[in-house]
């Protein structure tokens, strides 16, 4: 079995759906953020997979693309964390349902 | 035309000048160094005009002028110049050596005063001032010269500045001559406009020579008139005469210095300088800016003549018969005796310094009296002042023969008989002559002879550094007449620029048996009615309304502060009101106007802009609050909407294809 | 040579800004110093100076906002220059009279920098940011420094100013839209051949009078001026009257005469009219002022009203002979730095007796002659300076401008002479009741003249007297210049 774009595709479909599971169903901020990263990573695998099966020679902008998000993604997730245990040790919890604040 | 000592005239002024700097630089203390450097200054100054007059011997009519150029404006230059002629050169000597006299006087009569030092270096400058007067040659140069000369007067007549008195003179005296130098300083500019120089001389470009005049035209008139307004406030002359008896209230030296030698003498001075001016397009000597000269001068000398029978202060008698005599000269100059009325001024200068200073001996030997009411039966006490002062009140009088002012007089009497114009002058000007033999023989009774009053019973002789100047002065007046007599009237030719010649029948004149028979009505009357003069005066016994007519000055001075002065104070007031409330109020007004357009916009602003963006604003606060009831806090909520907008997008974009 | 120029303008906002570093004892020595370097510069400017050539000299052109007609132009002729040097002159004086802190000495040397600017800029907008930055630091000065009634006065002056400034302002902007020129030359140089045509010339010259005239002041725009001389201390007093009321009379001389050559013909007899308004009403209000720097504030009216007079007379008539047109600007321009230096003198010597007193009026004094015999005397220099006595400064300048004016308008001058007397009458008057009479308990424990204040007294009254005898030194600088205004205005 060769590997074509529609494989990647819908590894990378695949992928990005259960991260936007996973951030919806879970109660827990973490495993949001998880969710949020796996969502990432199904962006990045879609960039790659478009330079791969692009016309050929390409510069190699699809992959500098994707390393930029990833090293990005590395700091969002920092934050992130950061964030969340900020918010844990002020209100004691990282249920995202009782973190209502921003109710307008 | 420079030749000699006209190159180095400048020096005499400026002596007295550098002296009185230095004295200025001296401490309170060094008396005596500054009057040494006053006296030397004044002897160096008299030595070289001396040498001036020498000169001016050499020819008949002799003149040299130097001019030279202050600044340069524009494209052109200002000049000024110095002039060496006999009217100058005359003056020069008179004013150096009676200058000289009251300065030694000055050194034993101020001796005991605080401010020794600074009232010579006020001396010098004030003869300096005057000398500087004397030989401009250019009326500019004069004009800064006589504001000099009323400057140091100023600061002299104010010298004991902490008599509230002394202080009122000193500013009355400078306003008032100040009011003639306005008259003075416009006819000086329509001089120079018209002529466009105000050089005196200039080789045939002066002002006064003939070019000059014929380019002035009748505007010489006004000119003249102009400048006779400045005439009239320096020399006393009816209506601006009210300041000199009041300066009296300076030291008495300085009112010897005034009245002889300085500041009065300028008028007369400056009339003749000018007399071009006046005499230009003369019809048989007359012209209408030498009537008036005449008509004032008349007035002036008999309204003072009367004021000096009613006054009872020692110097203020001797100042009304300054002003009286100023008024003579201004009579004679204004009918055309050029030379007798200068004459009359240098021995008016004479004569005029032994008084005051025979009265300053007076009123030391009384300590500080004046009123010669409390007086009398000074002549055993005081023999050389009285001696002295008789010397001087007989040559006022015009005592004939021995004495210079008879002399003078006598010219001046017949200059006026002379008159084509009028007679009038003339009589009443053998009126003036009864009349100041009349307060003289009031004065000399009332203050040496009869009874010894009040003041005079601790009188004593003044020491010698006071009476030396008396006793020389008095003798130059009887010598001063040896040049004075129209059998050698040497000296009035050389003023007209003539020889003169000895013819000894000429000696007796009719115009001198005139004066003789008048001066001795006078003397006469005198004698006759204050033989038994006392406390109070015999003219107030007769007639006491007459008489305080005389004695308060014919309310001459009230006159003047009811109405000019009280117009010019309310004037005053009301510019400052006018500014105050009206200019001002005008402005606040506009202020106003301004604040109530501002309100007006204001209120444009709250009603009709602010209400229609409030009202914007509202709604849309409204709106946000609806809208802001969606947002539940619920970070999953928002996620899901996101991903069903993004399926949402999905599902059109697929339609689309 | 520009950039001595450049120094002027520059050196004294340095200083300004050096001043918020330093330790507030410092501030006076820090202003003093940065008024010795633009002295230096002033004299370097004089040397340099070429007496003999007409025209500006030493001009500095730099774009700078071309999109306006904005350019940076400096250059000075011989009126700048004696402009320059005064205000060199009338600054370190006021320095020395007051001894202040950092702020203050911050905005008068801000004022200063404003006031070389308005002096030297040749370019409308430069000339006009310069003349309204001088404005305000001296609001803020009367406001900050004042005495009684600051608030109020400085408001008002600020508003008056203020106002005038709009006028002209509008006017300009006006003419650079007819014309498209703000520069002061191209501008008078059309200025023959009438700047605007028709009605609308008359707005634009009335907007530019208004300002100027406020400025200088001319009756009756002049109730700002005794309000805010009375108002402000001492130091900012001898700098108003000493270097900023000559703004006014400067805009007179470069911008509304030789732009409007033709109108201020028209209106001249009005003009003169205002001139002499000015000096006769400004003297008799004087007289009756109780205040000494209310006094001293009116006379200032007076004197600067000889010079709209020499003006006026200049401009009024067709075919002005050139001999007097001279002698009239001489004698204005000359009139100018008089002024400045005496009415700077005695605004000081009025501080001193208020500094001792604690009162500064007339009537609070008395018999000062015998315990401050120094302090007198120089003072008396200052008071017979300013009422034209012959030998001191004031009497050249009257005279050239009497005589010249004289030529030309005669009624008017013979009118203006008036003011002679007046002011003669209100400083004699000050003489007899500040020196004269007993000694009184008030003034018993006065001091002397210090050392100090010797040193400051002096030199300025040496520099009067070193005029009123010798005045060709200064006369030099502006000779030329003169000739040349004549010919543009006459």
């Amino acid at each position: 079995m060769t590997p074509t774009l529609q494989l990647f595709l819908i590894v990378s479909a695949a992928l990005f759906c259960v991260g936007l599971l996973a951030a919806l169903s879970r109660r827990h901020a973490i495993f949001i953020l998880i969710g949020i990263e796996m969502m990432l990573a199904a962006a990045g695998l879609n960039f790659i997979a478009f330079w791969r099966f692009g016309p050929q020679p390409a510069p190699p902008n699809g992959v500098m693309v994707t390393i930029f998000a990833i090293a990005i993604a590395a700091a969002e997730a920092a934050v992130g964390l950061a964030l969340v245990i900020a918010a844990y040790r002020h209100y004691r919890t990282t249920n995202v349902d009782q973190l209502d604040q921003l109710k307008g | 035309m420079s030749n000699g000592i006209i190159a180095h005239l400048w020096l005499i002024p400026a002596v007295p000048l550098a002296a009185s700097l230095v004295i200025l630089s001296l401490a309170n203390t060094q008396g005596t160094a500054a009057a040494a450097v006053a006296v030397g200054g004044q002897v160096i100054a008299l030595l070289f005009a001396l040498a001036a007059f020498a000169q001016t011997l050499a020819t008949p009519g002799y003149r040299a002028f130097q001019n030279f150029t202050w600044f340069t404006f524009g494209e052109q230059s200002l000049r000024l110049g110095f002039v060496l002629d006999p009217l100058a050169a005359v003056m020069l000597v008179m004013i150096t050596f009676v200058s000289l006299w009251i300065f030694v006087f000055s050194v034993g009569y101020m001796a005991a005063d605080r401010n020794f030092t600074r009232f010579f270096a006020y001396l010098s400058f004030f003869s300096a001032a005057m000398l500087g007067v004397v030989i401009a040659n250019s009326l500019l140069l004069l004009f800064i010269c006589w504001e000099l000369v009323g400057l140091a007067s100023y600061l002299l007549i104010g010298f004991w500045i902490h008599k509230p008195s002394a202080a009122a003179a000193a500013k009355k005296a400078f306003i008032t001559t100040r009011i003639g130098d306005l008259g003075f300083f416009l006819g000086m500019l329509w001089l120079y406009d018209r002529s466009g120089t105000l050089l005196f001389y200039d080789g045939g470009g002066g002002c006064i020579e003939h070019a000059g005049l014929v380019s002035l035209g009748a505007s010489a008139t006004f000119i003249a008139l102009l400048i006779f307004c400045g005439a009239v406030g320096k020399s006393g002359q009816f209506p601006l005469h009210v300041w000199l008896p009041d300066a009296m209230e300076g030291p008495t030296p300085v009112s010897a210095l005034i009245h002889a030698a300085t500041m009065v003498a300028a008028g007369v001075f400056l009339v003749a300088r000018t007399y071009p001016l006046f005499s230009f397009g003369a019809v048989h000597g007359v012209t209408p800016s030498l009537t008036v000269v005449v008509w004032i001068g008349v007035v002036t000398a008999l309204i003072s003549a009367f004021i000096a029978l009613g006054q009872f202060d020692i110097k203020r008698i001797l100042a009304y018969s300054t002003i009286s005599q100023l008024g003579l000269m201004m009579v004679s100059l204004g009918v055309g005796g050029v030379a007798a009325g200068i004459l009359h001024l240098l021995a008016h200068g004479f004569f005029k310094a032994l008084l005051f200073l025979g009265s300053g001996s007076v009123i030391h030997g009384c300590h500080e009296e004046q009123d010669i009411r409390r007086m009398g039966g000074l002549r055993g006490l005081m023999p050389v002042t009285f001696a002295t002062y008789a010397i001087g009140m007989m040559a006022l009088s015009g005592v004939p023969l021995f004495f210079a002012g008879a002399w003078t007089k006598e010219d001046i009497l017949h200059a006026t008989s002379e008159w084509p114009a009028s007679r009038v002058p003339h009589y009443l000007m053998l009126l003036g002559v009864v009349l100041t033999a009349l307060y003289m023989t009031r004065q000399m009774i009332y203050v040496f002879f009869g009874q010894r009053r009040a003041a005079a019973e601790h009188a004593h002789e003044s020491p010698s550094v006071m009476t030396l100047p008396l006793i020389v002065l008095a003798t130059c007046v009887v010598l001063f007449s040896a040049v004075l007599t129209p059998a050698w009237p040497w000296l009035h030719r050389y003023l007209s620029g003539e020889r003169a010649v000895f013819h000894l029948a000429q000696l007796i004149q009719p115009a001198l048996l005139l004066a003789l028979v008048f001066v001795a009505l006078g003397i006469g009357l005198g004698i006759a009615i204050y033989r038994r003069a006392a406390e109070s005066d015999p003219v107030e016994n007769a007639s006491p309304a007459l008489f305080r007519f005389l004695e308060n000055r014919m309310w001459l001075d009230e006159l003047y502060d009811g109405t000019v002065l009280a117009l010019a104070r309310a004037l005053s007031r009301a510019s400052d009101l006018l500014d105050r409330y009206f200019w001002d109020g005008l402005a606040r007004g506009v202020g106003l106007i301004g604040r109530w357009l501002g309100r007006l916009t204001k209120g444009f602003d709250e009603h009709a802009i602010n209400a229609g963006a409030n009202d914007a604003a509202g709604l849309a606060r409204g709106f946000g609050r609806i809208l802001s009831l969606r947002h539940s806090g619920q970070v999953q909520t928002y996620l899901g909407v996101i991903a069903l907008g993004m399926l949402a997008l999905l599902l059109l974009y697929a339609w689309l294809i | 040579m520009a950039h001595l120029i450049t120094g002027l303008l520059f050196i004294p906002l340095l200083g300004a800004l050096f001043l918020s570093v330093v330790p507030r004892n410092y501030a006076r020595a820090i202003a003093l110093g940065s008024n010795l370097i633009t002295a230096l510069l002033a004299l370097t400017l004089w040397r340099h100076f070429d007496p003999a050539a007409t025209g500006l000299q030493m001009v500095g052109r730099h774009l700078w906002v071309p999109a306006i007609g904005a350019e940076y132009l400096v250059g000075i002729d011989g009126l700048s220059l004696l402009l320059v040097l005064l205000i060199s002159l009338v600054f370190p004086f006021a320095f020395l009279a007051e001894k202040m802190g950092r702020r203050f000495c911050a905005l008068m040397l801000v004022m200063q920098a404003a006031l070389y600017g308005t002096f030297t800029a040749q370019n409308f907008i430069l000339w006009f940011l310069f003349y309204e930055m001088s404005l305000v630091p001296s609001f803020l000065l009367i406001k900050g420094w004042g005495s009684a009634k600051r608030d109020r006065a400085a408001t008002k002056f600020f508003l008056y100013t203020f106002l005038g400034s709009v006028a002209m302002l509008l006017s300009f902007l006006g003419i650079y839209l007819l014309r498209g020129s703000f520069d002061f030359s191209t501008l008078a140089a059309l200025g023959k051949g009438g700047l605007v045509a028709g009605n609308l010339r008359w707005l634009i010259f009335a907007g530019i009078f208004l300002g100027l005239a406020v400025k200088v002041p001319l009756f009756p725009f002049h109730t700002w001026l005794p309000d805010a001389y009375e108002a402000a201390p001492t130091g900012v007093s001898m700098v108003l009257t000493g270097a900023l009321s000559k703004m006014g009379v400067y805009g007179f001389i470069r911008l509304l005469l030789p732009l409007f050559p033709n109108e201020t013909r028209i209106v001249g007899p009005w003009l003169l009219g205002l001139a002499v308004c000015s000096i006769v009403f400004a003297s008799l209000a004087a007289w009756a002022q109780s205040d000494l720097k209310r006094m001293v504030a009116y006379l200032s009216i007076n004197h600067l009203g000889y010079c709209m007079l020499g003006l006026f007379a200049v401009t009024a008539t067709a075919a002005v002979p050139a001999k007097e047109s001279q002698a009239a600007l001489s004698g204005v321009f000359l009139q100018i730095f008089n002024h400045g230096i005496t009415a700077a003198a005695l605004f000081y010597f009025v501080g001193l007796l208020e500094q001792r007193r604690g009162a500064r009026g007339l009537n609070d004094f008395g018999g000062l002659m015998q315990r401050t015999p120094l302090l007198c005397a120089w003072m008396s220099v200052a008071m017979f300076s300013s009422l034209g006595l012959p030998g001191l400064n004031g009497f050249v300048s009257e005279f050239l401008i009497f005589k010249g004016s004289f030529a030309l308008a005669a009624g008017y001058t013979a009118t203006a002479v008036l003011g002679l007397l007046l002011t003669a009458i209100v400083f004699l008057r000050a003489m007899q009741l500040l020196f004269s009479g007993p000694l009184t308990e008030r003034v018993s424990d006065f001091p002397d003249l210090r050392l100090g204040e010797r040193w400051i007294a002096v030199p300025v009254t040496l520099l009067m007297f070193a005029i009123g005898i010798y005045p060709q030194f200064l006369f030099s600088i502006f000779n030329s210049t003169v000739v040349q205004i004549g010919r543009l205005l006459g």
